[in-house]
């Protein structure tokens, strides 16, 4: 029983708790993602949504609590950048996933290099690969952007595609997509709703952070809202209306409800 | 015209093209200005001779530049490293002095360059001032040791590591410089490790943008640790070229190389900036800079001229840069075109 209900989750956190010196910046954590599942994660800064995604992502390890990915159990003192890539775990921030200056392919292997002997890189493979992401999980066909463009010549909402491209490339059992949309105008959010569209299609996981209730609402399942270091809330798509969403946390931040129970 | 203007992309695509270009129009004008000189191999020889300690500086600083970082230590080394080698010389009689000398030079380089790496990466100072303190220090402890004094090496000509490092190979009946073909295989083999090699592409990413590098795993403080020890180890062997070329260690050897090595790397179009590095660009960069001096004496206009004119070759190649880098050069050959005949721009726009 527990074994099944684990085996189909991409992520589960059991009491996750981290302090800064004496400051809790995390509380009891307990949160699950399942296998094919596109969480919304909500709060306002400083309700704890980076601290969880630095730990999710091997930043740093959290003070006490369990993780599991795809069911395992994650050692947390090993636990780093590189691990989580390993166990599945991909991050796409707003603004820092991808070096601009570079070109595409190397963007698409960096730190993960697909090498020849003595470190060397196999460019002609890696090109291979990323072509092939770019055409058929980005889809990026006949806008005059090769393997060869640099990232700088790319549209906010593109860079952001090569980012889940990427993402999906490397296999993730979970793909955290952290204010993927801030400071893009409204086409480029489109298009970053379509790729994360996609992640789904593609039976993968997702936690989407976002300040905006429009796009959150669309894309999740699910809504898991935060505040002051604890989820507070726990609501399910088909429970709640985007306009209940709204007015709900609006209240929530003028401290006009204090825990609910849904 | 499309056709023009595709062949001008490709060109642009060329690494280290615009300096390279620089370089030949720069002959072309000594050969008219200067043809006494200049159209015989023994300027080039000497060139060849002189230029390779600052062009190994300078591959070395496009590293480091391109990592987003500064070394303002690396003359110091060359001092350092020139010391350690003519001292073991001189202290031990034996036929393993010099290798035993060249290893603890290159030794010495790492040794500077790690120290920097752990200041800049791990204490956090910025590199500029990290550097700037081992020059002045390094410099003063290679004063101490060496007394202050000069240490004529004479002998060293006899030896083997002579021969290979700083000896003559024929080539169609030329004595080319050895340290031109060791600095030139230098340059070679960090274009494979920047261009082709995860380390390369390692410190390309952090010099671009150190938190992309740190969320997709690089470890950072561990790459530019390595990054500084590389470039002690490269400035050692800048201070090895050297010493054994002119026979002697002298304690403010390759005080002059700071400039001319900063120049050559930004006339070859790395960004100071960060996350751009051309070693190619570097390598002509070197040349340019080490062929104006001789250059601008032999043409017999006044010495007065020599700096103003340095100054305009350093501008105009990176002016050139930046307007032929990627993207500019067909504004640019439009531009020119329109400049030429401001009528045609607006046929050609009709024609296409």
């Amino acid at each position: 029983m527990v074994e099944s209900s684990v085996e189909r989750s991409a992520l589960r956190m059991v009491n996750i708790e981290k302090y800064f010196g004496l400051v809790c910046a995390l509380r009891k954590i307990n949160l699950e993602v399942g296998a094919n599942e596109i969480v919304g994660l909500i709060g306002d800064n400083g309700a704890g949504k980076s601290t969880m995604v630095k730990i999710l992502t091997g930043v740093f390890p959290p003070t006490s609590g369990e993780l599991y990915i795809a069911g395992k159990k994650v050692d947390l003192r090993s636990y780093n950048v590189k691990q989580a890539h390993a166990h599945g775990v991909e991050t796409v921030y707003q603004d820092k996933s991808l070096g601009e200056k570079q070109v595409m392919w190397r963007n698409f292997f960096i730190g993960r290099e697909i090498t020849l002997p003595f470190g060397f890189i196999n460019v002609k493979k890696e090109k291979e690969i990323a072509n092939e992401i770019m055409v058929n999980t980005i889809g990026f066909r006949g806008k005059g952007i090769t393997v060869d463009s640099r990232v700088s010549k790319l549209s906010g909402g593109e860079r952001q595609g090569v980012a889940i491209g990427r993402a999906m490339h490397f296999e993730a059992e979970l793909i955290i997509l952290d204010e993927p949309t801030v400071a893009l105008s409204l086409k480029e959010v489109a298009k970053v709703l379509n790729f994360v569209h996609k992640i789904k299609e593609s039976g993968k996981a997702c936690i989407y952070i976002s300040h905006a209730m429009t796009d959150v609402y669309e894309i999740s399942d699910r809504f898991v809202i935060m505040d002051r270091g604890e989820i507070v809330a726990d609501i399910a798509k088909k429970d709640i209306s985007l306009k209940a969403l709204d007015e709900f946390l609006l209240e929530y931040s003028h401290g006009m409800k204090d825990k609910v129970e849904l | 015209m499309k056709k023009g203007s595709s062949f001008l992309k490709f060109l642009g695509k060329i690494e280290g093209l615009p300096v390279a270009a620089v370089l030949a129009v720069l002959y072309g004008i000594l050969i008219v200005a200067a043809p006494r000189v200049f159209t015989g191999f023994r300027i080039y020889m000497s060139f060849l001779q002189t230029v390779p300690p600052v062009l190994v500086c300078a591959l070395g600083l496009t590293l480091v530049v391109t990592a987003g970082e500064m070394d303002l230590s690396f003359p110091a080394v060359v001092a350092l490293s020139g010391f350690v080698f003519a001292w073991v010389f001189k202290t031990f009689h034996s036929p393993w002095a010099p290798w035993a000398g060249l290893v603890l030079a290159l030794a010495c380089g790492a040794l500077v360059g790690y120290i920097n790496g752990i200041l800049v990466a791990k204490v956090g100072v910025p590199s500029i001032m990290a550097t700037l303190a081992a020059q002045f220090f390094w410099y003063g402890a290679t004063i101490l040791l060496a007394n202050g004094l000069q240490l004529n090496i004479k002998e060293v000509t006899t030896t083997l590591v002579h021969t290979i490092f700083v000896g003559r190979i024929t080539i169609g009946q030329v004595p080319v410089p050895m340290q031109a073909i060791w600095s030139m295989g230098l340059a070679i083999f960090l274009w494979f490790i920047l261009n082709r090699h995860k380390f390369g592409e390692e410190i390309t990413f952090i010099g671009d943008n150190a938190n992309v590098a740190r969320v997709m795993g690089i470890d950072v403080v561990a790459t530019r640790v390595k990054l500084f020890t590389v470039m002690g180890v490269i400035a050692a062997f800048a201070g090895l070229l050297l010493t054994l070329e002119i026979n002697v260690f002298f304690p403010t050897q390759g005080s002059g190389f700071l400039l001319p090595a900063m120049a050559a790397v930004f006339i070859g179009g790395t960004s100071i900036a960060g996350g751009l590095g051309i070693i190619t660009g570097s390598f002509f960069g070197a040349y340019i800079i080490g062929s104006l001096e001789a250059g601008v004496v032999a043409t017999t206009i006044s010495g007065y001229w020599v700096q103003l004119i340095e100054g305009l070759v350093m501008g105009a190649s990176v002016v050139l840069n930046i307007v032929i880098g990627e993207g500019h050069i067909t504004t640019f050959s439009n531009r020119i075109r329109h400049w030429v005949s401001p009528d045609r721009s607006n046929t050609r726009d009709e024609g296409n």
